[in-house]
């Protein structure tokens, strides 16, 4: 059964579609008007990234930086040497995936108070094709010490994981997606940051059963799965879990214990990601099967997010089959 | 502005002297790092340090201090060495350079070691954050007289984010920003005329719209008065090309490129043999280049 706490027409097959980026946009202006340290940092991307509403509202704490995303980390880890809380947002792409080293020099290894918001991440970007869709970046950052790593499921969340980033005293990593995605949660939903949640939890009356991993704008689909998995007579949960860095583990653990198998699922490579991460720590304290679904070490191209989804096996009908394929 | 006196410019040669000879035996006792770039800042960081900045070596996070930004954190030996002459940790503490367990990185590390504004290494990401500092202080303060000074290298000025903080900076008119390069014309693999033709130079940060000073990188007052220039320079930010010799105040290491990355004991061996690197070093610094003689010390 689904988690109280989520939205209601999403159970009923028929959710609400925003893009998660949205989300950004109204927590950073809230984050704003709750913390004049905050200020926020663009490279020519303001609107896409949802950054214009904070810009408008606060004029003198917006820098416009042009393109240059390598400068706007560093620019930014001064501003936080100064105590501000800057926000950097661009592509996931671009920032962190062109900028990397900054990131890793001048705001994780100084440990600067900087928020990195990479927008249009995962394949879901859809016809802007490969260049375009940041599907290494959880990787990227998750490598780094001092980062968190968030990945939200939808407008709610991106909103929360935005207030929540401000309020955290360290470098901070969120990224969002482009496209309209399902609303999953509401804006009462809770949200904590290091920690995973039960989304749905599965019929203990059936035999077999497989636990669903899942992080970002997925989520939906992992929950339709799941709902497909019981009518077919499989016991099916779903775990959420918007923080990568720091995982989860309690939860993790305790939610694999109650699983013969797990899937995860993920819009990022198969390596290196969520899949990666719950792998490597289940690995030593409960080895688990554990099937990760995520695109299989190829890059993206031009097409509808659907489409795309489909054709890299993220979409339901491919959790389903992955899920019948371990459920023990 | 200071004024200095010629009493002041002598304190301050001998004080840099006095830093050049730490900076080669800690050198000497890591092993490793480079001698040149440090050796040719001397006098810079000498004169920042012990007359134009306001700082506090036993408050270093005092937040009204200037900033100074090591862009080019490689030549660190010499902020290390000029923070502990001028009373941020004990000087013994030098000789710990690049080992297990020092506060004194091989490139510098903003937590581990107070008086350090940022950590640095990976080239060209100095200047934007001193950007980023000067930015954050006209949000705030848009009256300060607090001043952000960026050091970085001439080999440095290849890498693109160089470009992007210089074009940031040009755009807010950043008074506050004053960037000095080290223009020893040197960098790892050559001469950088040889390895990437920066000239034109005063005419690409003109064109970044920087107000630019040109300055005998030695001559510690007409650094001074550079420096005076630049801080009343109110619309645009200031760079000085400080041209420097490579290695100064070693005659014998002097201008080749090769003292870059090496530490005396590995340095190229056609002149002084390795063994007498920094036993040579140490008595022309001792000796003011032969000017003195040494049983007069």
């Amino acid at each position: 059964m689904f988690a109280l706490h989520l939205e209601s027409k999403m159970q009923t097959g028929n959710p609400d579609q925003v893009p998660s980026r949205n989300g950004y946009g109204d927590g950073l202006v809230e984050a704003g008007k709750r913390d004049e340290r905050v200020v926020a940092l663009a490279a020519d991307l303001t609107e896409s990234t949802r950054t214009l509403p904070f810009a408008e509202a606060f004029p003198k704490r917006f820098i416009q930086v042009g393109i240059s995303e390598q400068n706007m980390a560093s620019v930014a880890s001064g501003m936080a040497a100064m105590g501000k809380i800057p926000f950097i947002a661009s592509y996931a792409m671009f920032s962190p995936g062109r900028n990397w080293e900054q990131i890793r020099t001048t705001v994780a290894y100084n440990n600067s108070n900087v928020k990195v918001i990479g927008a249009h991440a995962g394949i879901s970007v859809g016809p802007d094709g490969a260049t375009h869709q940041a599907i290494e970046d959880i990787a990227l950052m998750r490598v780094i010490p001092n980062m968190i790593v968030i990945a939200p499921a939808d407008v709610h969340e991106a909103r929360k994981a935005t207030l929540v980033a401000a309020k955290h005293e360290g470098p901070v990593y969120i990224r969002v997606g482009r496209s309209d995605t399902p609303v999953v949660t509401t804006a009462e939903s809770p949200f904590i940051l290091g920690v995973a949640q039960w989304f749905y939890r599965k019929n203990e009356s059936l035999p077999t059963s497989v636990g669903i991993v899942v992080t970002g704008t997925l989520v939906y689909n992992a929950l339709m799965a799941a709902v497909e998995l019981e009518a077919a007579g499989i016991g099916a949960s779903v775990l959420h879990m918007p923080t990568i860095k720091p995982l989860d583990t309690a939860n993790l653990e305790a939610f694999a214990a109650q699983h013969g198998a797990l899937v995860t699922v993920e819009e990022h490579q198969r390596v290196g990601g969520l899949g990666g991460a719950v792998a490597e720590h289940l690995s030593l304290v409960r080895p688990t099967r554990i099937a990760r679904l995520g695109i299989d070490d190829q890059f993206g191209q031009s097409g509808e997010p659907n489409e795309l989804l489909t054709h890299y096996g993220l979409d339901v009908k491919a959790i389903i089959a992955a899920g019948k394929s371990v459920a023990m | 502005m200071h004024y200095l006196t010629s009493v002041d410019v002598t304190r301050l040669e001998l004080q840099a002297n006095e830093i050049r000879q730490s900076i080669i035996e800690m050198l000497y006792e890591a092993k490793s790092g480079h001698t040149a770039g440090p050796l040719d800042m001397a006098d810079i960081f000498t004169l920042l340090y012990f007359e134009v900045l306001q700082h506090d070596p036993k408050n270093p996070n005092w937040e009204d201090r200037d900033r100074v930004i090591l862009s080019n954190g490689h030549i660190c030996p010499v902020l290390y060495a000029t923070l502990a002459h001028a009373g941020y940790f004990p000087t013994e503490e030098l000789m710990t350079l690049r080992k297990f367990g020092s506060r004194l990185q091989g490139h510098p590390h903003r937590e581990a070691l107070p008086g350090i504004e940022t950590s640095s290494g990976p080239l060209g990401s100095g200047l934007s954050q001193a950007v980023g500092m000067a930015l954050a202080e006209r949000i705030d303060n848009p009256y300060s007289s607090k001043y952000f000074y960026c050091l970085t290298g001439d080999g440095e000025l290849d890498e693109g984010q160089i470009w992007e903080a210089l074009l940031l900076a040009g755009k807010e008119r950043l008074h506050n920003l004053i960037m000095i390069v080290d223009r020893n014309g040197i960098q790892i693999d050559g001469d950088t005329k040889d390895v990437m033709p920066l000239e034109p130079l005063r005419e690409k940060f003109e064109s970044f719209n920087f107000d630019v000073q040109e300055v005998d990188g030695h001559n510690i007052r007409a650094v001074n008065d550079a420096i005076g220039k630049a801080q009343a320079v109110y619309n645009q930010p200031s760079v000085i090309i400080a041209h420097t010799i490579a290695s100064k105040g070693v005659d014998v290491f002097e201008r080749d490129f090769r003292w870059h990355g090496n530490p005396p004991g590995k340095g190229p061996e056609d002149r002084v043999p390795r063994s007498e690197q920094a036993k040579v070093a140490l008595e022309k610094l001792r000796t003011l280049a032969g000017h003195i003689s040494r049983d007069n010390m």
